[in-house]
């Protein structure tokens, strides 16, 4: 697994995504570089989960070109995933995290288990059965998860959308700690505030177009269009 | 004889009796062990891989789960008899043939069962599995054992089927006295002896035995439960 | 723990059950193709230990219509046939299937009905009057409709009366396509008459309302007969103990053994060989 080339820069080329008559992405073109997380931000059905499914090559484009570190999406990938509402398999906490190292490829014993729990906080709960986890302890164990898989980028979509705030404070602290250990960090949220804590990169999509790319700091004090500004005010963008 | 009668001469002991439940739990047992080995495969088979003649043969599967014990029973019959294809093996009349019968009533059961409860737990955790690049192999294991609860209620149903039927067996083993006689089979002879109230006897040892089959298969699933391994 | 340990006590458990299959065909047994009549009454669980504590031979009986009994024979499924129907077990061994027939026993039908009797056959000895009366009253007849002994005598019967409700199929003729216990069950339950052979209605624990209605006719005389299956035609046949079987069903041992098979201090079956066959 450590051979495989690496994903990024990803650039997405005049990309379209239509599922049937629907085009759920329009006409993207996007490069995601290594460094500073990028967030993708915008309302419910703007495109987010589908551009990420897109980085995971869960998808391809309909139209267009996407490649990966100048690759095409043939090759494997270093990268992984945790969406916005996690399935757990029917274990325990620890014998999810040893599923996915040994689908990663990587030695399942006690200690990497163990010490991908700590990371994400849960190593008291290795033994209790994943789905009696509450749902932020869920969306941590999917994050140690996607951890397991040493990604170089790390896809999350909308996690913390359903967790009160003590809960989403843990999630958003161990994201922004795997971000400054070196992993790419690929946000979509439609969260504002959670937006303006994380964000490296803004890239505002609606009615699944980007709309508008800037840096974190300078989207928010001065969005250059009149579609973000609404967001920004809190209108629904349609 | 009156029911109490019969139950007392069932629970004091009879060696004679005790031979047969111990040979109806033997065949019954065998054939769902086999109808396992080979239904749940053949399910998860059926639910995870895209072939020519899939669909005709979840139709199959499903249409099959109602097989008549006593079509399969005449079945196997025709393959095991002297006269038949699979005469040289001898075993007609005998516990094997009996095991054989009963195998392929329930392996259909299990198959389509498996089926579904797979291709459910499939479309839960499709993506996930995709995500984490998750191989054929790996996929099909992981499923299965996600499904052990649903299985194993499933391998009930298929005892359960097995232990309730007569015409299957009658037929392959021939009922013959201390060698291929079962619980079903020995009802069906004292009530055409007239011993209705002894056949009713044997008919609720016959019952309680599945209860404790599947009371023990409960207590195991609540065991596991609690420990989740 | 647990599931493994669990798989491997059930085998276990099973295995040693299960291995008797093709490995008796090695011990000391031979199949004996029978009648459930033959079975129903009891005899065989009386004479055949007798037998296996003489020789050490186990016999296995696979009761089923005569019918279906002898079909057996025919593919080789049983080593020996003991069934009740003279003229198909005469076909039989003139095609070939059986060595030669024996006479070994014999025991009666009677003609079984509801004590209250609607079709008024009581008082008489003529089976042929009897089932000629029970078609004129259209009273509820039990056939086994099996292809079995009792079936193929009941049948000749009516024949010989002139009449043909098998063929005519009047709704107060029931065939049922079942053992005789099941149609003495059946019989009981519905207040018909039936033809039955004394042996099984003896050893029968459900008479209800039954009673014997006629007997005594010598048109009823049921006589039973051995063959050995053809080894000729199977090679597999074990034709030394099946034969050791017949031999002593034939002899005075045998005889004396069929004989001394009462049930409430009634003899069941007439033994009736002769050394000869």
């Amino acid at each position: 697994m450590r051979d495989t080339p690496s994903d990024l820069p990803i650039k997405l080329e005049a990309v379209t995504v239509r599922a049937g008559a629907v085009s759920i992405l329009r006409d993207v073109t996007l490069e995601i570089a290594s460094g500073a997380p990028t967030v993708l931000l915008g309302p419910n059905g703007s495109g987010k989960s589908t551009l990420i499914r897109l980085g995971m090559r869960l998808i391809s484009p309909s139209a267009g070109r996407i490649t990966f570190g100048g690759h095409s999406a043939a090759s494997g990938t270093r990268s992984a995933v945790v969406f916005q509402k996690p399935v757990m398999l029917r274990r325990t906490a620890a014998a999810n995290i040893a599923f996915a190292l040994l689908a990663a490829g990587r030695p399942s014993d006690a200690g990497t288990v163990f010490h991908l729990l700590s990371q994400v906080g849960l190593a008291a709960l290795a033994d209790r059965p994943a789905r009696r986890l509450s749902g932020g302890e869920q969306q941590r164990l999917a994050l140690a998860r996607a951890l397991a898989r040493t990604p170089e980028v790390l896809y999350l979509d909308e996690p913390t959308a359903s967790l009160d705030p003590a809960a989403t404070k843990s999630v958003e602290d161990i994201i922004a700690r795997t971000a400054s250990e070196g992993i790419k960090i690929v946000m979509a949220t439609h969260d504002l505030g959670q937006a303006r804590r994380l964000a490296g990169d803004i890239v505002f999509l609606a009615g699944g177009r980007i709309v508008e790319q800037a840096a974190s700091p300078h989207f928010f004090t001065s969005p250059s269009t009149d579609a973000a500004r609404r967001f920004l005010a809190g209108d629904l963008v349609l | 004889m009156n029911a109490t009668d019969a139950v007392q001469l069932i629970w004091s002991g009879d060696a004679n009796l005790f031979a047969i439940v111990r040979l109806s739990l033997a065949v019954t047992l065998a054939a769902t062990f086999l109808a396992a080995v080979l239904g749940l495969p053949l399910g998860a088979f059926a639910a995870l891989v895209r072939f020519p003649g899939r669909e005709l043969l979840v139709v199959v599967l499903n249409a099959f789960m109602g097989l008549p014990p006593v079509v399969v029973g005449l079945v196997v019959f025709l393959l095991l008899s002297r006269a038949g294809p699979l005469g040289e093996l001898g075993l007609l009349f005998t516990p094997t043939a009996m095991v054989v019968a009963q195998t392929m009533l329930i392996t259909p059961i299990v198959a389509a069962l498996t089926r579904q409860v797979i291709e459910d737990l499939w479309a839960e955790y499709r993506e996930e599995f995709q995500a984490m690049q998750v191989g054929p192999l790996a996929r099909v294991g992981a499923l299965l054992w996600d499904a052990r609860f649903s299985l194993v209620t499933i391998l009930l149903a298929g005892f359960g089927r097995a232990a309730a039927e007569v015409g299957a067996v009658i037929i392959v083993g021939g009922n013959i006295d201390g060698f291929t006689r079962v619980m079903t089979t020995t009802i069906a002879l004292e009530t055409s002896k007239g011993n209705l109230a002894l056949a009713v006897g044997l008919g609720l040892v016959l019952i309680s035995l599945v209860m404790t089959v599947n009371a023990l298969a409960w207590s195991v699933r609540r065991w596991s439960e609690k420990h989740a391994a | 723990m647990d599931f493994r340990s669990l798989v491997f006590a059930l085998i276990a458990l099973i295995t040693p059950i299960l291995s008797c299959g093709p490995a008796a065909a090695q011990e000391k047994s031979i199949v004996v193709a029978s009648t459930t009549s033959t079975q129903d009454s009891g005899l065989f669980g009386h004479i055949l230990p007798m037998f296996k504590a003489k020789t050490g031979i186990d016999v296995k009986v696979v009761a089923q219509g005569t019918g279906q009994a002898l079909d057996t024979g025919r593919r080789g499924d049983a080593d020996v046939v003991f069934v009740h129907a003279k003229a198909q077990e005469e076909q039989f061994v003139a095609d070939g299937f059986g060595v030669k027939r024996f006479d070994v026993m014999y025991n009666d039908f009677i003609l079984v009905g509801p004590k209250s009797d609607p079709a008024k056959v009581k008082g008489s000895k003529d089976i042929l009057a009897g089932l000629k009366t029970i078609n004129d009253n259209a009273a509820p007849f039990v056939s086994r409709g099996d292809k079995s002994g009792t079936h193929s005598a009941e049948l000749a019967l009516w024949k010989a009366a002139g009449l043909d409700p098998a063929g005519t199929k009047p709704t107060w003729y029931r065939e049922i396509g079942q053992g005789m216990g099941a149609a003495l069950n059946t019989a009981s339950a519905m207040g018909g008459y039936v033809l039955a052979d004394r042996g099984t209605w003896l050893s029968f624990k459900n008479k209800g309302d039954l009673e014997i209605v006629l007997e005594g006719d010598k048109r009823l005389f049921n006589q039973y007969g051995i063959i050995l299956v053809n080894p000729a035609k199977h090679a597999h046949i074990k034709k030394e103990m099946g034969q050791q079987f017949i031999d002593w069903v034939i002899s005075a041992e045998g005889q004396g053994a069929i004989r001394s098979y009462q049930i409430d201090g009634q003899q069941l079956f007439f033994p009736n060989a002769t050394v000869s066959g």
